[in-house]
């Protein structure tokens, strides 16, 4: 990655009423953030695991794919009997 | 942000008593409240929940392709849904578009610019979008006709007032999704180039986005140099959820299959999972030994498995439900800057700073 500058964003304080709309912003975003409803994690994480097990027999990569299927795998070479 | 600790004059729009001070307060009242709010339900690992999952059994994958061709660093690839074209961009200002399955080159397009950052596949096939140190987003239609100057044809539809990290297509070719060095992300209507929503509230370059998969509704989540990653409503451009857990710079987001949860990979060489419902880190990909960044993530179709590609010139397969790695491959000589998995998921690939691109599978 080239050197990418952080922005760091600096309110200029030509009047104080800049920094209060930006800090009043800052406060309803966190009034927001706070007031959403959350689960327990072991129920968030019992339901990722239901859908690894859900999903598990269509993930190709977790159960192996045949070169027959598999475009990418080589295909075996037959041998005429 | 600096902040004044002298009450300020009020204005009109602001009550009397929400001076600088008060405000200020409740800000720091609030970031309390969240943290134990998220701390409350933190009542079990995610790698503890899944202790009596079976654990994954030897896992081989190979390089099947490699795909030659870019004059430098390869920065971002993506796939078409067709399971066998990808479009690659580089350093060396070219975005080519290629069969991995022969190899060949189809299309070639030189841009304006070096540092070709970002590109992707349009959904239908039929075009590709892509900028980087132009500041722009430019969508480029492909001919059946490989003699066609493609660069002729090209449309420019996004303008940033700083580099372009990432871009993206929404569900159609009609919408493009950018994010920016400029700590933006927007989205645009192709057609016209109009901006139809811009996102702000990162405080620093946005590195990387994903959008969620379509089931899930009209979000995306975004990374940046903050160290944040943000849940943006595409229709509102509000943020509806960030997560600050990273060290350093957050180079990669992607969903997780259901849209429930999404992972990010950083430059402090961890990549993390963070449950949406549960508004929190769920789980954390590291060892010791890894040292180096991950530049790049991806899922397998079930989201068991989580690839990272990383700055020392590998790529970890990570157990994520148990928190184990699974795998380490090897094969580029230098870092791998950017990975996805095929839309079929029975393959990945990764594009790497040693020029090439390489299909595992």
């Amino acid at each position: 990655m080239c050197d990418h500058r952080c922005f760091v964003y600096e309110i200029v304080k030509m009047s104080g009423s800049s920094n209060l709309v930006a800090m009043k912003k800052i406060v309803q975003q966190l009034r927001f953030e706070a007031s959403i409803n959350r689960v327990k994690v072991s129920q968030a994480a019992a339901d990722l695991q239901q859908f690894c097990m859900q999903n598990a027999l269509q993930d190709p990569l977790l159960t192996g794919v045949s070169s027959s299927t598999n475009p990418f795998r080589p295909q075996k070479v037959c041998s005429f009997l | 942000m600096i902040f004044s600790t002298k009450p300020e004059m009020a204005t009109q729009e602001i009550q009397p008593n929400e001076t600088l001070t008060n405000l200020k307060a409740e800000s720091d009242t609030l970031k309390t409240k969240l943290e134990d709010e998220r701390a409350k339900l933190h009542d079990v690992e995610l790698h503890q929940v899944a202790e009596k999952v079976d654990g994954l059994g030897q896992f081989i994958m190979k390089t099947r392709r490699t795909l030659k061709g870019h004059g430098n660093k390869v920065l971002c690839m993506d796939w078409c849904k067709d399971k066998r074209r990808i479009v690659s961009s580089s350093q060396d200002g070219k975005v080519i578009v290629w069969d991995a399955f022969t190899t060949n080159k189809e299309h070639a397009v030189t841009m304006p610019c070096t540092w070709v950052m970002a590109c992707a596949y349009a959904p239908s096939g039929c075009a590709v979008a892509c900028g980087g140190l132009d500041n722009k987003c430019s969508v480029y239609p492909l001919s059946l006709d490989k003699n066609e100057n493609l660069a002729a044809k090209k449309k420019s539809v996004a303008m940033h007032t700083n580099y372009l990290s990432a871009c993206s297509f929404t569900n159609s070719d009609m919408q493009i999704l950018t994010s920016s060095g400029d700590g933006t992300c927007a989205l645009w209507d192709v057609e016209s180039g109009q901006l139809l929503q811009s996102f702000h509230g990162h405080a620093a370059d946005v590195l990387c986005l994903d959008l969620a998969p379509s089931e899930t509704g009209n979000t995306f989540v975004s990374g940046g140099c903050d160290k944040k990653a943000n849940v943006w409503d595409m229709r509102s451009g509000q943020c509806i959820q960030s997560f600050e857990t990273h060290e350093s710079d957050i180079n990669s987001v992607r969903y997780y299959p259901s849209g429930d949860a999404f992972a990010s990979g950083s430059d402090d060489a961890t990549c993390r999972l963070y449950d949406l419902r549960a508004d929190r880190e769920v789980a954390i990909y590291s060892k010791e030994s890894i040292i180096f960044g991950a530049s790049s993530v991806d899922f397998s179709l079930s989201g068991r498995l989580l690839f990272g590609g990383y700055n020392d010139y590998t790529i970890n397969v990570w157990d994520v439900l148990k928190g184990t790695r699974v795998s380490i491959l090897f094969g580029h000589e230098n870092r791998v800057s950017t990975l996805r998995l095929s839309p079929d998921g029975t393959a990945f690939c990764s594009g790497s700073w040693d020029h090439t691109l390489r299909i595992w599978a």
